[in-house]
């Protein structure tokens, strides 16, 4: 509707062809990332308020930087013994699994095992149970084995429930390495333990870690299962430490958000140190869940 | 088991070692020792999975509470009350809506993030980790981010006038929304992925032709991208039968029920309701839905010859 006719629309290129011009792209792209990111900083801001500032408005910047928000939630939502606990809790997941599923991932990729496929097949179906089919009994299992409510009872289902995936991923790196690396140690006698743990492990290093970065991140952010076999303060991982503390509060958005950004820092920093190593993991997968 | 003739040819030239005695021998045979990388992970899964859901299975033709270890055996009599109880239905519904929903908005906000990433050269792996950085964040987090944009007292939801998740009829495109805003950044880095790995020339071939973007998109790329697309339309359609957390967290399945999932049914029929049987058999239908589309994927994959 503009008066004065434009000499092209960004649209429409020569012929009346839709073409995206590059200023176009620029320009939806970096809406995109304000929509991604946007919410995050608002969080941020958020935990910076205070309480009759957040009461004016929860969208827009802080007038002063309450800082003290931050040390004031981590002692009310007991967000050191959540951190320590997740902590114990995504380091023993991460050690557990990848072992788990290294050695599977080498009989599958190097063995090729008969009724390999099939197993992978197997691995497919049960990751696509819902937790909701085994929940309930394990929660009785889990009971009846005083694993109910500890950290190594939690660290247990964890690796159930993410071994097969980092399976299916470290067999890809697995798949890579060339047949002559292990041909020399087999003539010389080496027997599968040590091809596996000697020339195989040392070479899929980087695949390793890649599997150590999604596991844990899955670790770290998983709520129903945490939220089902954990109740006592002294075991809870801090993603119930922050819903509790949430569902406490609800009034007090300002320690909430600082409370939720203190959580979500870690993996932030994290991923934006080592973000290739994390995307190719998740996204070579498909299969990280929603 | 007799000593093995049978070798497979490619494992013939691996010369065997001397053997030390049978069970040496045994532990030697490339077949045994294979299951036995896999047994842990076979045991894992079994434990956690396996064994728990064949319990499910026992569980939903009977009466048991979930807590006290008394069930009694009555029959399809959970099953059939699953058809008549409107909790179920509209849960049920509320799935279908739900897996519509992420078929549509966030593969399209992949497909078209990931296609506008691939026509630039600049600050593309910036906007990539940028839209990524929500899939990282814990669903309690992002739940918590949410509620406080859309506040009806002080947010969005005071500047439209709206309540978004205490509304009826809002609450479950609000939850779909939060879920999503989550969801698509990982769509874009798997898509962009994909198109990485389409052939240049083919692009080529088409702007020679005169085929305009929208055009050389359908043409070009989305053929070939076909089976990571195929592939992630398939797993959403799972996953939307298996999600819980955003609802869980945002709404607990309210308000009224206009929230509520299988997921979130069944879990209150478990641990608030007490019907251990009857939440079994919600678990079991979703179970049967992921087999069915599962099933079909593989039958998909086979017939297309796949290798992902």
């Amino acid at each position: 509707m503009s008066t004065t006719a434009a000499p092209a629309s960004p649209w429409l290129g020569p012929r009346g062809r839709f073409v995206l011009g590059r200023t176009t792209v620029y320009v939806v792209l970096t809406a995109l990332a304000i929509f991604a990111v946007g919410p995050i900083v608002l969080f941020f801001f958020n935990a910076l308020k205070t309480d009759s500032q957040y009461a004016e408005g929860a969208l827009g910047l802080p007038k002063t930087w309450e800082w003290g928000n931050f040390t004031t939630a981590w002692t009310q939502a007991n967000m050191g013994a959540g951190l320590v606990n997740s902590l114990v809790v995504v380091a023993g997941t991460i050690v557990l699994t990848c072992a788990v599923a290294a050695c599977a991932a080498y009989a599958l990729a190097r063995i090729k095992v008969r009724g390999g496929s099939a197993f992978m097949t197997y691995l497919l179906v049960a990751s696509a149970l819902p937790s909701q089919l085994f929940l309930i009994p394990l929660f009785y299992l889990w009971a009846k084995a005083g694993l109910y409510d500890t950290r190594f009872g939690l660290i247990l289902i964890y690796c159930g429930l993410f071994s097969p995936f980092a399976t299916l991923l470290l067999r890809s790196f697995m798949l890579g390495l060339p047949r002559e690396l292990e041909e020399a140690a087999r003539v010389d006698g080496a027997g599968e333990l040590r091809v596996f743990l000697r020339i195989v492990l040392p070479n899929v290093l980087p695949g390793l870690l890649t599997v150590a970065l999604t596991t844990g991140l899955s670790a770290y952010n998983e709520f129903l299962f945490a939220v089902t076999m954990i109740q006592s303060d002294t075991a809870m991982p801090l993603s119930t430490t922050f819903f509790t503390f949430q569902q406490g509060f609800t009034q007090n958005f300002t320690l909430i958000s600082a409370a939720g950004f203190i959580m979500i820092a870690p993996m932030l920093v994290l991923f934006l140190l080592l973000q290739r190593r994390f995307i190719s993991g998740l996204a070579n997968s498909g299969m990280g869940g929603m | 088991m007799t000593e093995s003739t049978l070798v497979a040819p490619s494992q013939r030239r691996a010369a065997p070692a001397p053997r030390r005695g049978r069970l040496w021998g045994k532990l030697r045979d490339r077949r045994i020792s294979g299951w036995l990388f896999l047994l842990p992970l076979l045991l894992f899964n079994l434990v956690v999975v396996l064994v728990p859901s064949g319990f499910s299975i026992w569980y939903s033709f009977t009466d048991w509470t979930g807590i006290s270890g008394k069930a009694n055996f009555i029959g399809f009599g959970n099953y059939a009350s699953l058809v008549r109880d409107p909790e179920f239905v509209q849960g049920l519904v509320h799935n279908i809506l739900w897996t519509l929903f992420f078929l549509i908005v966030p593969m399209v906000m992949g497909l078209f993030g990931a296609y506008a990433l691939s026509r630039i050269t600049r600050f593309r792996l910036l906007l990539r980790t940028l839209y990524f950085i929500p899939y990282i964040v814990a669903s309690v987090v992002n739940s918590s981010i949410w509620r406080s944009i859309l506040d009806p007292q002080n947010g969005l939801g005071d500047l439209l006038g709206i309540n978004p998740l205490g509304d009826p009829d809002l609450a479950l495109w609000t939850v779909e929304f939060v879920n999503n805003w989550a969801w698509w950044g990982f769509l874009v880095v798997v898509f962009f992925a994909a198109m990485q790995g389409v052939d240049r020339s083919l692009y080529e071939a088409a702007t020679v032709d005169g085929a305009g973007a929208v055009r050389q998109f359908f043409s070009v790329t989305l053929p070939s991208i076909g089976p990571t697309f195929a592939f992630l339309g398939l797993m959403t359609i799972i996953w939307s039968f298996l999600a819980f957390d955003y609802v869980f967290i945002l709404t607990q399945g309210g308000p009224a029920g206009s929230t509520d999932l299988l997921s979130t049914v069944a879990y209150r029929d478990a641990f608030t309701n007490l019907q251990g049987g009857y939440a079994s058999a919600v678990g079991v239908v979703m179970a049967l839905i992921s087999g069915v589309v599962v099933t079909g994927y593989l039958i998909i994959r086979k017939v297309r010859k796949w290798e992902t």
